[in-house]
């Protein structure tokens, strides 16, 4: 049954979405550089490459264990500029805000955006403000959009995945979404559970140092989780990959709330963790420079490109079985049952 | 060591034990029915099929709540879903489900006020807060979920909410079973019996079953060792050619279930005959609101009069619910008939058959 109207799957980030994006937007917008359709766009200006990208946030509830909605909006920009390899100067902010919304908590957000961006080491250097009536919008939603700089023999894009390489993930998955989710619905679970926001940037960096080019695809698994990422990887790069469930590290807690209300976390959103497919060779010295880092503690080789079944990203189970690990078509609902 | 109750029931060691005792019998070919839609998702997201030796197949079968909703009740959501002083809420899962023209996440979009819950006590909270509007809870489910639709009804009547009301969709779990076995088209030698509802139920509510088709049963949870070793019962009781009840969720079903769950069912609820989409309508199988909490029944309150949907053509639902087909053999699997652009609602369900097999199978 097609529909005529906007469905919150299409925000969700997985098939729906996609389905927008491949059959309104980009005949729209028709040319090279946006149907590349990576993180951000990669431009050459006279000889210097740039990496542009765009977020907008509109979660809630705006604060959660672990940040609120202006963390999200530094730290989403400044990972999708890192995931091009490319490191980010400079941050734009939008802001629509309800009218009613408490200026205590606009401050809280802002001066929050403030740390999160000295932490990114990058400056807010332009912005827009517009208000609208009450009930027009939730409270408050944020845009950001920001610029970095690629340097030479970087070289990095859902495309370049190839046979052998390893697939590194920084750390714990559905951290972030779960945290949100016990938020929202105010499921009162005895919980530990905070946001992983974080900069991915300085990660990226210490990986580009250590090789360029065996860096070949970055991404950080957002909305629609790893399962999706690893999916759109595959068929932009038309490879395969199998993937093993015992490495996936995902704290107790996290697993337990999954396993309750039947998500599967790995299609449960991240705000601060990124995949890293690169060539085997290199592969334990990378992973170990993420494990240097704060947010890379947890870092491990879940898995590996080959040729066969290309599109399709396989997982070894726990017991020793196979499954597909396909792509969401919508949001996850909770299990009845 | 403190037990988890999660890493010990998914320990890789103890499932190639149980697989390599299931390898040890004769290899007969074997046709075993999981019955529960929780069931059909934890073998697909363990890849239990694909360790388990091709002479034993696992078919799904009727457990999935939302696939076995009759198409004229979810007309009537959508109906409910329009009107101005109603408040629908719902479990997620029947969101995306079609009905004749339209779906209740579409009637979202359109301007339905349609919430989604995780329990009926949300719904009851919002009936609270919305004195001028109508709650409307979609009850779907087997008797797991049922009791507490039945104590959310007492709950309303304790608190003198006049305007919360329930849809029972919901059905039983036992009488399908009996149906399956009576159906010649249907050959099945084991169940594996639903977990969570044996909790509620108890194990002696299967004995009628076992004893009348002498088909041999196991109770089983959800984690990849308690379905493995659901099926190494199984098998061993075929072999033996034996047809027991046995227990294998003993950590949490006992002989008599939840008796204060089965009074408060009782209460609220008597049993008729409906039908069960793609299958019929299956003799005491669901439950309808006494005549004691009618002002609490939607049937009964709303006019919900919907002329009467024929099921899609060419969906194989009924077929696959029952195990005689499985999802690739449906005409429209995969080809029209997408999570994206459902037809039947054993494909948008998240427990559905199709489903699982779209996103957890492929093409192999």
């Amino acid at each position: 049954m097609k529909t005529d109207s906007i469905l919150l799957d299409h925000g969700s980030g997985g098939r729906l979405s996609h389905n927008l994006i491949s059959d309104i937007m980009l005949p729209i917008f028709d040319n090279p550089i946006l149907s590349q359709l990576h993180d951000g766009a990669i431009i050459d200006i006279e000889g210097m490459r740039l990496a542009f990208s765009t977020d907008t946030f509109t979660v809630d509830p705006i604060f959660f264990p672990g940040g609120h909605i202006g963390d999200l909006a530094i730290n989403g920009t400044v990972n999708d500029i890192a995931m091009c390899g490319a490191m980010p100067i400079y941050i734009s902010i939008g802001l629509i805000i309800e009218e009613g919304f408490s200026i205590l908590d606009l401050e809280k957000i802002l001066k929050g955006m403030h740390v999160a961006a000295e932490k990114a080491r990058v400056t807010v250097v332009t912005g827009d403000t517009k208000v609208v009536p009450r009930g027009t919008a939730d409270k408050i939603f944020i845009n950001t959009s920001g610029i970095g700089l690629i340097s030479g023999n970087v070289d990095i894009s859902s495309h370049k995945a190839l046979p052998g390489d390893k697939i590194i993930l920084s750390g714990t998955v559905a951290d972030h979404g779960i945290s949100v989710l016990l938020q929202r619905e105010g499921i009162n679970f005895d919980s530990s559970v905070m946001s992983d926001t974080a900069p991915l940037n300085h990660m990226v960096e210490a990986m580009l140092a250590t090789t360029k080019k065996d860096i070949h695809v970055l991404r950080d698994p957002t909305r629609g989780g790893v399962g999706t990422s690893l999916n759109e990887i595959a068929e932009k790069s038309n490879v395969g990959m199998i993937i093993s469930e015992e490495k996936i590290p995902i704290k107790d807690e996290v697993a337990s709330v999954c396993e309750l209300l039947g998500f599967d976390p790995l299609y449960v959103a991240n705000e601060g963790k990124l995949l890293a497919f690169v060539g085997s060779d290199p592969a334990d010295e990378i992973l170990a420079t993420l494990k240097e880092n704060e947010y890379g503690k947890d870092a491990v080789i879940i898995g590996e490109v080959i040729a066969d079944n290309p599109g399709k990203v396989i997982m070894k189970t726990r017991i020793g079985g196979t499954r597909i690990i396909d792509m969401l078509s919508g949001e996850q609902l909770p299990r009845i049952c | 060591m403190a037990i988890r109750h999660l890493e010990e029931y998914r320990d890789p060691e103890i499932s190639r034990r149980i697989v390599d005792k299931i390898k040890n019998f004769s290899g007969k070919k074997v046709r075993l029915m999981e019955v529960c839609g929780t069931h059909t998702m934890a073998i697909f997201r363990s890849g239990i099929r694909s360790v388990l030796p091709e002479t034993i197949s696992l078919l799904s079968g009727p457990g999935c709540p939302v696939c076995v909703t009759d198409q004229n009740e979810i007309d009537s959501f959508i109906i409910l879903a329009r009107k101005k002083d109603v408040i629908v809420t719902t479990f997620g899962d029947l969101l995306r489900v079609p009905g004749t023209e339209s779906t209740l996440q579409k009637e979202r979009a359109h301007g339905g006020d349609i919430r989604v819950v995780y329990s009926t006590f949300d719904a009851l909270e919002i009936a609270g807060k919305n004195p001028d509007k109508k709650i409307v809870f979609l009850g779907i489910g087997f008797e797991t979920t049922a009791p507490t639709i039945a104590a959310s009804i007492l709950s309303a009547k304790e608190m003198g909410l006049n305007n919360y009301f329930v849809f029972s969709a919901h059905k039983l779990v036992p009488p399908a079973l009996h149906a399956l076995l009576k159906s010649e088209d249907i050959r099945i030698d084991g169940f594996i019996l639903p977990g969570h509802v044996s909790v509620i139920i108890g194990i002696r509510a299967y004995i009628p079953l076992v004893e009348h088709y002498n088909v041999p049963c196991v109770i089983a949870g959800f984690e990849p060792t308690d379905i493995l070793q659901a099926v190494f019962l199984l098998i061993k009781q075929i072999e033996a050619r034996k047809s027991k009840l046995e227990n294998g969720y003993q950590r949490v079903v006992t002989f008599k279930g939840n008796e204060k769950a089965q009074k408060i069912m009782h209460d609220v609820f008597e049993i008729i005959d409906v039908p069960w989409r793609g299958i019929g309508i299956i003799p005491k199988s669901g439950l309808m609101i006494r005549e004691d909490f009618s002002s609490f029944d939607a049937k009964k309150v709303f006019d919900l009069s919907v002329p009467n949907a024929p099921e899609p053509r060419g969906c194989a639902c009924g077929q696959i619910l029952t195990g005689i087909k499985t999802p690739p053999e449906c005409p429209l699997f995969k080809d029209i008939c997408t999570p994206s652009d459902p037809v039947g609602p054993c494909m948008v369900s998240s427990e559905g058959t199709c489903a699982a097999y779209y996103r957890y199978h492929g093409d192999s």
